[in-house]
């Protein structure tokens, strides 16, 4: 695969007096991060087979203001948002779609009273939709029978009670789900939330993303599917720190549909 | 019932609905008591008949459970090792108030029992005042075990027993409800109002400062004028604090959650950063929150007005490292039964250190440098933010 994939831009979009049926919100992670790439890429591939109408904002996406705000600074967030907003507004942008659950709470939910409403989605809904209306297949493929945990974002499950999406995708994928002791609302946290993916952890006597690997480990999973790129990171480290790779794998639920179909 | 979120965890929620239950339900009977006690008279209620004998007969029922319940709190609290039950915040006091609780309610248990079983056998012995032409008023399926011990007894003696239990119970009562205003039993009355309070929105979404939003319009608004004057009076407006490093920077909502904190410790118990070890405890901000509350509240009422003591609630009562310990993961807010949220008051304390203090820890000082200069919480140029679309 050689070859780039097409993104489109809103400028594009605009240039041609078109609209596009959903905007990809590709997020910091989802744009710079090596391993987050991966997803991006992974998505932006199934969003094309599904024929979908998309673009991304390019260089005119910036971050939504999610760590900042969670670290308590509420002006830098606003700042954020405020810029972000006149961009999506300009835009004039009604549909959302993104892979980072910090990014979809913050769109969806803290956006609407600083003038920015959107019809905001995460990734797996949008799939799962895509689904529905027999846009897009998902089949067993590889992934069929394999032993598999999702773990919850807690940005994705207890903040906006998303739990079933992610796993329906996973069921379509005929694998075999199993369910951690921690599960849906009673999720344990990667450990990356409210800014800690930037800074060190306070003492303690062990990392969160350590405790949550452990957790993971209880039901012996061949993959652990995750739905956020913060959760991914943490996950893959926590994977490294108990000398699990090879055995186990972090993946996304678009990367695994996407692989699934040989994309 | 108002019990669901009790039951996620089984064993203990399903304990605390029957002493929930009994609490509620028993309350009629004390009802009669009084009615008895003023007017002189002996159940009062008792022309219900069948109805009478039902109600008695479920409420020794219930008063044997709530005491098997509580008798089962306290071995849990003292005998066996529960994480909850076992933090720091929990030694002197508060260990001891959540004792005292479960004493008194196994000792107004056992005197309701003792009263109604030695009431029973003077009715059955035709004592004065006691027996009733239309029989045996009551069914007394618990305390009719406790005859064998009253074997022998004069009547004199048994009503002396009689009394003497009727009185301690119904001391005992109105004892045990002036101690909740010094205890953590308290939410027995304000979980009510305090569930109806919280938060309806999705868990996600934390509150926008209007201050802030008002600071960043003025800034982005290309007509504002930056030479101009304040407004007619506004020089006398103290400008808004951000965040909160004391209880009065704090939301009557807020207030009414640390008074409301049974300090069960559910949240603590899911907290990710507690599980492993961080000094950040939940339970331990709801429990600080309250006590220099209460610290506040006794300066107010000795001087009449707030005078500052050299403490606040940052730094004197929670530590910063407790607040940065944090992941913002909302475990502790979806724990907990009566929809406290300890959440938005560390957030609001990181508001100030952050807004007011600038004193973020360095790297997440550095993330927020990065977000302003390039959007991006790393130091990538916000026109690579495509690049990926070009990389195979």
């Amino acid at each position: 695969m050689a070859e780039a994939i097409k993104v489109p831009t809103m400028a594009e979009y605009m240039a041609q007096g078109k609209k596009p049926e959903v905007l990809f919100w590709v997020g910091c992670s989802g744009s710079f991060d090596d391993r987050a790439k991966k997803i991006t890429k992974a998505f932006v591939k199934l969003l094309h087979e599904a024929k979908v109408d998309f673009a991304v904002l390019g260089t005119e996406e910036s971050c939504t203001g999610d760590p900042a705000k969670r670290a308590g600074n509420e002006f830098l967030f606003q700042m954020q948002a405020a810029t972000n907003i006149e961009v999506l507004n300009g835009y004039e942008i009604k549909k959302v779609v993104t892979a980072c659950p910090h990014c979809f709470n913050t769109l969806k939910n803290e956006y609407p009273a600083l003038g920015g409403n959107y019809e905001v989605m995460h990734h797996t809904t949008f799939l799962k939709s895509l689904l529905e209306e027999g846009r897009l297949k998902v089949e067993g493929g590889k992934f069929k029978g394999k032993r598999i945990t999702f773990h919850d974002p807690c940005y994705l499950g207890r903040a906006n009670n998303v739990y079933e999406a992610p796993r329906d995708l996973l069921r379509k994928l005929e694998v075999e789900l199993v369910e951690m002791r921690k599960c849906k609302s009673n999720g344990l946290c990667c450990g990356a939330g409210g800014g800690q993916m930037f800074k060190e952890p306070e003492p303690g006597n062990k990392d969160v993303n350590i405790e949550r690997t452990e957790q993971a480990m209880e039901v012996k999973p061949e993959i652990i599917a995750a739905g956020c790129p913060f959760c991914n990171t943490m996950m893959t480290d926590g994977v490294k720190g108990k000398n699990q790779e090879g055995k186990i794998e972090v993946m996304d639920v678009a990367e695994m549909i996407a692989n699934a179909h040989d994309l | 019932m108002g019990q669901s979120k009790m039951v996620k965890r089984p064993f203990s929620g399903f304990l605390h609905i029957i002493v929930y239950l009994g609490f509620i339900i028993i309350n009629i009977e004390v009802l009669e008591i009084l009615i008895d006690g003023i007017f002189g008279t002996h159940r009062i209620l008792s022309f219900l008949g069948a109805g009478y004998n039902f109600l008695i007969a479920t409420f020794e029922i219930l008063a044997l459970l709530v005491l098997l319940g509580v008798i089962i709190f306290w071995l849990r609290r003292n005998v066996t090792n529960i994480y909850r039950f076992l933090g720091n915040e929990l030694k002197g006091w508060p260990k001891n108030d959540a004792n005292y609780i479960l004493y008194f309610e196994m000792v107004l248990m056992i005197l309701f029992l003792t009263m109604n079983g030695a009431d029973y056998q003077l009715q059955l012995n035709g004592a004065d005042h006691y027996a009733q032409n239309a029989g045996i008023a009551g069914s007394f399926p618990i305390s009719q075990f406790l005859l064998p011990w009253f074997e022998g007894f004069s009547n004199a003696t048994l009503i002396i027993i009689e009394r003497t239990a009727w009185w301690l119970h119904i001391v005992g009562i109105l004892i045990f409800l002036n101690y909740l205003y010094y205890s953590k039993h308290l939410h027995i009355l304000l979980a009510f109002p305090n569930v109806y309070l919280s938060k309806l929105t999705p868990q996600g979404e934390f509150d926008n400062l209007e201050a802030v939003t008002n600071e960043v319009k003025l800034m982005m608004d290309p007509d504002a004028d930056p030479y101009a004057m304040p407004a007619e009076g506004a020089e006398d407006e103290v400008p808004e604090k951000f965040g909160a490093s004391d209880v009065m920077d704090l939301n009557q909502v807020q207030l009414l959650n640390a008074y409301t904190c049974t300090e069960c410790g559910r949240c603590t118990s899911e907290c990710p950063a507690n599980q492993t070890g961080k000094k950040l405890s939940p339970r331990k901000i709801m429990m600080d929150t309250r006590d220099r509350l209460e610290e506040v509240g006794n300066i107010i009422n000795k001087k009449g007005s707030f005078e500052d003591d050299g403490k606040q609630l940052l730094d004197n009562y929670i530590l910063r490292e407790e607040l940065w310990a944090c992941t913002t993961c909302n475990a502790c807010v979806e724990a907990c039964p009566i929809g406290i949220d300890p959440l938005s008051i560390i957030l609001d304390m990181r508001r100030y250190l952050v807004m007011e203090q600038s004193a973020a820890p360095s790297d997440l000082a550095n993330a927020m440098t990065n977000i302003e200069n390039n959007g991006a919480p790393w130091p990538y140029n916000q026109m690579d933010r495509l690049n990926w679309a070009k990389e195979n």
